[in-house]
């Protein structure tokens, strides 16, 4: 690089520079802006490069990576030379869609494969990784300070997202807990917050909802001003995923619990209280007057693209998801964002979350050099390019949402976002209770879900039978 | 002369005659080996309490997972999906496929032509059908709910209703599997000899006699045949209904094969997961035998006849 562009570029990493003057003085040298982006990062690696930590200690080497195809993992290629150029390894990876990529993960996990290294992973799935062995504790390597860089930074990352990928392993055992075991490393979340389209909101003279009340009236009138749409997306298909996003958001925002934990650690079904009974006929209704016609079959995917074609009114989905579809759809720049607290006696917003992180494969033959990419890869630097350069939202470092070159951006394209963020973003963790049975568990409640939409069964009498279900089905894996 | 009639003893290697036979049958024994290694371990795990998320409590339990089956209400449930989707898609492919055949029986350049045309969905891959019939019927957008609405059917919701799933994924399965009953049926129909029916067309026997009376029993193996193979691939669906429905709404389409691979991949559930195999594998087995014996009778019969 020439001393004039590394100047300009050093300058914008201070922060005495605009990206925008940056990316206008590059252009005046003949530089595009996906080279400025690539150079921005070339500069930050310098700056690692020289913290004292021996980055080149395993130079030569290579690592294997598992990736799920996302934003995220885009955002990881792109930068990948930088890492290289620190390290002097090579990193090799596979990049599966999301359809069937745990179920590869699964695959290579359970046969004891070394092929992969290290893997994008979900928390909830280290649940299974972690207690079957598959897994390391990455508690050993962030605490050494021989293998992990003096500008890591670990306190740095969101503590409701960091203590999200810690368990002790323990049936019920709390998130994050002293003893627990750091089984990933959050690469980014997503809370659970709305998505509405103005426009639509304009023309009905609606204004945004702001309990679960509200959001049944709002999604009625929602639908009956749309001509043929409907009023709210929410997940509906046969899957775990149904329950996590805006239905346990909710759920967790009226002190709800999935299950009890007793004194002696045995776990009970906690979904058949009254509050619970009285939440889940809202949603019910909401999605019965105001859903999608064929909301059973609804995944993230469904929802997103209908709220980004103008289908629907709204969503109470993955806040990424509203980001992603606010641009290159047809309601691209039509879409704005809220925070949402179901419970019209809570003080803010309680999300669940769900997170995207790096786990170290317990049958890695290369784990030094495998946790030198994972401490780079979730490091402030990466975290920082992929949020300003990429589509690396939400970032899991304070650091980052503190950059504002990073909120501009948000603020100048996605209106309410940033603000939405801050609001939920203390409330945010997962709200689920680790325990093995999660997904089995959490599948039955969303085939519930649909039974009570389909009036197959009534709202109370189909919350008793799932508790009674859950009760057994702990008692005979001996957690209940 | 004599020199060059008389053949020169071969060199090289030479296999002795008590071990050739071993040598012959090797490569069956390694396919044997391949095939059953696998379903023994499956055997194995089917006996095991075997929970990849809890190893600690990885332990034999022999028929355990089996006797849990019986008070298992949504064991039950699997079993009669599976058993209802099999009956169902089975019985009107066989229907259909038998109609069609009869339509191009006589060979025409035509008929030719319009067989060949009918096989392109079997060409399909059945999740791609999937896919083809869930935009199909979606009720923003679909072709399907469109004519539906046409016909008074407003807000027909097909597979994500639990009235209409099942009629949903029997369709994708007929509109997939019917090509190849057709063929297989309309391959016996141009085989059959044609004595016994010119003998009845001068005899001018009503063509429904001719057809319960001549030609259903003459095409009883062709039928026999299509059947086993369609009841044996219709009781281990998968695609079609995963990519539908993931088995939903609530359980209505939880046959086997997404019951079980939801328990092994998404629960891990080694033990359950091998055990509702082993019992879709004797399912599977005793319908083959009776199919099979029942083809052989019938051989057996003509040969007889004949």
């Amino acid at each position: 690089m020439y001393d004039k562009e590394k100047k300009l570029v050093d300058a914008y990493l201070r922060g005495t520079v605009s990206r925008r003057s940056m990316i206008k003085g590059l252009g005046a040298m003949g530089m595009t802006a996906a080279t400025a982006s690539v150079l921005v990062n070339a500069s930050a690696t310098r700056a690692l490069a020289q913290n004292g930590f021996d980055w080149k200690k395993h130079s030569g080497q290579t690592v294997k990576l598992l990736l799920n195809k996302h934003p995220y993992a885009d955002a990881l290629i792109a930068n990948l030379d930088n890492f290289k150029e620190l390290t002097g390894m090579e990193v090799e990876y596979d990049v599966f869609p999301e359809d069937v990529y745990f179920d590869k993960v699964t695959a290579a996990l359970s046969s004891g494969s070394s092929e992969y290294d290290a893997f994008m992973t979900g928390a909830y799935m280290t649940w299974t990784y972690g207690p079957a062995g598959w897994i390391d504790d990455l508690n050993e390597y962030i605490m050494d300070p021989a293998k992990t860089n003096p500008d890591y930074n670990w306190e740095d990352v969101l503590e409701g997202v960091r203590k999200s990928c810690a368990w002790n392993g323990r049936p019920g055992g709390a998130l994050g807990s002293e003893d627990a075991k750091q089984w990933c490393i959050p690469l980014a979340y997503e809370q659970n917050n709305l998505t509405y389209n103005k426009n639509v909101f304009e023309r009905a003279g609606l204004s945004v909802p702001t309990n679960i009340d509200e959001l049944v009236e709002t999604a009625a009138a929602a639908k009956a001003a749309m001509n043929g749409g409907y009023g709210i997306g929410v997940r509906g298909s046969r899957s775990w995923a149904t329950i996590h996003p805006g239905f346990l958001s909710g759920y967790a925002n009226f002190g709800q619990k999935d299950l009890n934990v007793s004194d002696d650690g045995l776990l009970s079904a906690a979904m058949n209280t009254d509050v619970s009974k009285d939440y889940h006929a809202k949603w019910v209704k909401m999605i019965q007057d105001s859903g999608a016609p064929d909301w059973s079959t609804h995944t993230w995917y469904q929802v997103g693209t209908d709220v980004g074609a103008g289908k629907s009114a709204m969503m109470f989905d993955a806040d990424i998801l509203g980001y992603f579809m606010n641009g290159g759809t047809a309601e691209a720049g039509n879409l704005a964002f809220a925070p949402f607290a179901a419970n019209p006696d809570a003080a803010a917003p309680t999300p669940n979350i769900w997170i995207w992180a790096m786990s170290m494969s317990s049958f890695s033959k290369n784990k030094d050099a495998t946790w030198y990419f994972m401490q780079w890869v979730t490091g402030p630097e990466h975290d920082l390019f992929g949020a300003r350069e990429m589509d690396l939202v939400n970032p899991a470092r304070s650091s980052v949402w503190a950059d504002e070159m990073f909120r501009d951006k948000l603020a100048a394209s996605y209106p309410g976002y940033v603000e939405m963020h801050d609001v939920s973003a203390p409330g945010a963790s997962i709200k689920f209770t680790a325990q093995p049975l999660f997904f089995d568990l959490t599948t039955e409640w969303a085939a519930t879900l649909q039974k009570m939409v389909a009036r197959e069964v009534p709202v109370d009498e189909g919350l008793d039978q799932l508790a009674a279900s859950v009760d057994a089905q702990l008692k005979d894996a001996g957690l209940g | 002369m004599a020199d060059i009639a008389r053949p020169k003893p071969r060199k090289g290697f030479r296999i002795s005659r008590g071990l050739l036979p071993y040598l012959l049958s090797l490569p069956a024994l390694l396919a044997c080996i391949g095939i059953l290694v696998p379903f023994f371990t499956a055997v194995a795990y089917s006996l095991q309490r075997y929970r990849l998320s809890q190893p600690w409590a990885r332990r034999w339990n022999w028929g355990e997972n089996y006797l849990n089956f019986l008070s298992d209400s949504s064991f039950w449930n699997t079993l009669k999906v599976s058993l209802t989707y099999a009956f169902l898609t089975v019985g009107v492919e066989l229907l259909l496929g038998l109609g069609i055949a009869l339509l191009l029986q006589k060979r025409s350049r035509f008929n030719n032509f319009v067989s060949i045309m009918l096989l392109m969905p079997l060409m399909t891959a059945p999740a791609l059908a999937s896919l083809m019939w869930k935009l199909m019927t979606n009720p923003g957008f679909g072709i399907l709910s469109y004519f539906a609405s046409l016909i008074g059917l407003e807000d027909f919701r097909w597979a994500s209703s639990p009235q209409t799933a099942m009629l949903t994924v029997v369709l994708v399965d007929v509109w997939v599997y019917t090509p190849f009953i057709m063929i297989l049926l309309l391959a016996g129909l141009r085989s059959l000899p044609q004595q016994p029916f010119e003998a009845a067309a001068l005899d001018g026997v009503p063509r429904l006699f001719v057809f319960w009376r001549i030609t259903l029993p003459m095409l009883t193996p062709f039928l026999l045949t299509a059947t086993l193979f369609r009841v044996i691939e219709s009781i281990q669906q998968f695609d079609i209904i995963y990519a539908m429905t993931q088995g939903g709404p609530g359980d209505r389409l939880t046959v086997f094969q997404v019951e079980a691979y939801l328990n092994f991949f998404q629960s891990t559930n080694v033990g359950r997961s091998a055990a509702l195999l082993m019992i879709l594998w004797a399912i599977t087995y005793f319908l083959s035998n009776v199919f099979i014996k029942n083809w052989l009778k019938l051989r057996e019969k003509q040969r007889g006849d004949i």
